[in-house]
């Protein structure tokens, strides 16, 4: 895959994009593609990660952080998506609630565990049906810029964004 | 005990920057009848997610009392939550549940709460305190005890069944009804 597989993690950097960005309140539920990414978010006392049971009840602590003050973003695997599609619909979406949303593409080009295969090609489909805008995260372009896209687009918009995991970028 | 004479009994005990968190059904449209004012959230969709609000909100304000007001379907079906609840320990986080073991606003179908006690489940999962009350003093004083000290903890109130005559429907857009609570939230 043309994501840097193998190489190193980029998750140390998406962390500080994250910080740099002003988001201060996690919430989610792992994927194995992330684990970098929870590893650091976990040891740090300053983000407070919330390690949630349910991807939906994610989403709703960062509406809560949201309504408290904070910039909130919630990963979870793309499995989590399916669970979340209500709270998507008719919690952040209706209430107009921004929320970066940080998710992980199992299942991406059909190669996968058979659970994956049909959320991995439907996830941007109901992405797309929800209004939520969504980037692939890519190595290639500094990852700092692209969460600064996010966080611009959600606030202007007034809605959750999505940036995509595909693997080796932040495992 | 009613649902309205339990929800006078918990908003005569709220104080004016107590944020109240309340779930979907009729028990925001009876919360906006009885007691309406902008340090309200009511959440009309989202059946089961009030509780996560509550828990969101009450981490990114550690200095404002959180009280969530709930039902036995949202409980049950956010469940979840309470173990997040009792894993997080907000100090400033109480959970009110007024309980009449009905989904009163699809038709008055039954939840499982009459053989599920709820109060049993928040107090396994790890809450400071969950206790039942079965009439207004009862809860009345229940909440007393609870307000009194740190949270987490659960104040489970049992209500008749039936719809309350006569309420409004929460009138404000999802927008206004968030960008007003946020104001009062980040005071």
């Amino acid at each position: 895959m043309s994501h840097g597989k193998g190489g190193p993690s980029h998750a140390p950097e998406f962390v500080l994009g994250l910080k740099a960005a002003g988001f201060d309140f996690f919430a989610g539920v792992p994927c194995s593609l992330l684990k970098g990414l929870v590893s650091i978010l976990d040891k740090d006392p300053d983000a407070r990660y919330v390690s949630a049971t349910r991807e939906d009840s994610a989403i709703g602590m960062a509406v809560g952080a949201y309504l408290g003050g904070k910039t909130p973003m919630v990963l979870m695997q793309n499995s989590g998506l399916g669970v979340s599609v209500n709270a998507l619909a008719s919690l952040t979406t209706m209430y107009a609630i921004p929320t970066l949303l940080v998710i992980s593409w199992r299942g991406e080009g059909g190669n996968d565990a058979p659970e994956h295969i049909l959320m991995g090609e439907i996830m941007l489909p109901i992405l797309d049906l929800l209004r939520i805008e969504h980037r692939v995260v890519s190595t290639k372009e500094p990852i700092a810029q692209q969460i600064a896209w996010a966080k611009e687009t959600m606030l202007a918009k007034k809605y959750p964004v999505a940036l995509i995991v595909p693997g080796g970028v932040l495992e | 005990m009613n649902k309205m004479e339990a929800i006078g009994a918990l908003m005569e005990r709220v104080g004016d920057d107590t944020l109240v968190v309340c779930c979907n059904g009729m028990i925001g449209r009876e919360l906006f009848t009885a007691k309406n004012r902008p340090s309200n959230f009511y959440m009309i969709g989202s059946m089961g997610l009030g509780l996560s609000i509550g828990l969101g909100l009450a981490l990114a304000q550690p200095s404002k009392k959180v009280v969530v007001l709930d039902g036995d379907g949202n409980v049950l079906m956010g469940m979840n939550v309470l173990a997040s609840v009792a894993s997080e320990k907000p100090a400033n986080l109480w959970h009110v549940v007024l309980d009449n073991q009905t989904h009163a606003s699809t038709g008055g179908q039954r939840t499982i709460s009459g053989q599920v006690k709820l109060e049993e489940v928040a107090h396994a999962a790890g809450y400071r305190s969950a206790t039942r009350a079965d009439d207004v003093s009862a809860f009345g004083a229940a909440l007393d005890r609870a307000f009194a000290e740190p949270g987490p903890s659960m104040v489970l109130g049992t209500v008749e069944g039936g719809t309350t005559k006569g309420i409004a429907r929460v009138e404000p857009s999802p927008p206004e009804l968030a960008a007003m609570f946020a104001r009062e939230a980040r005071r």
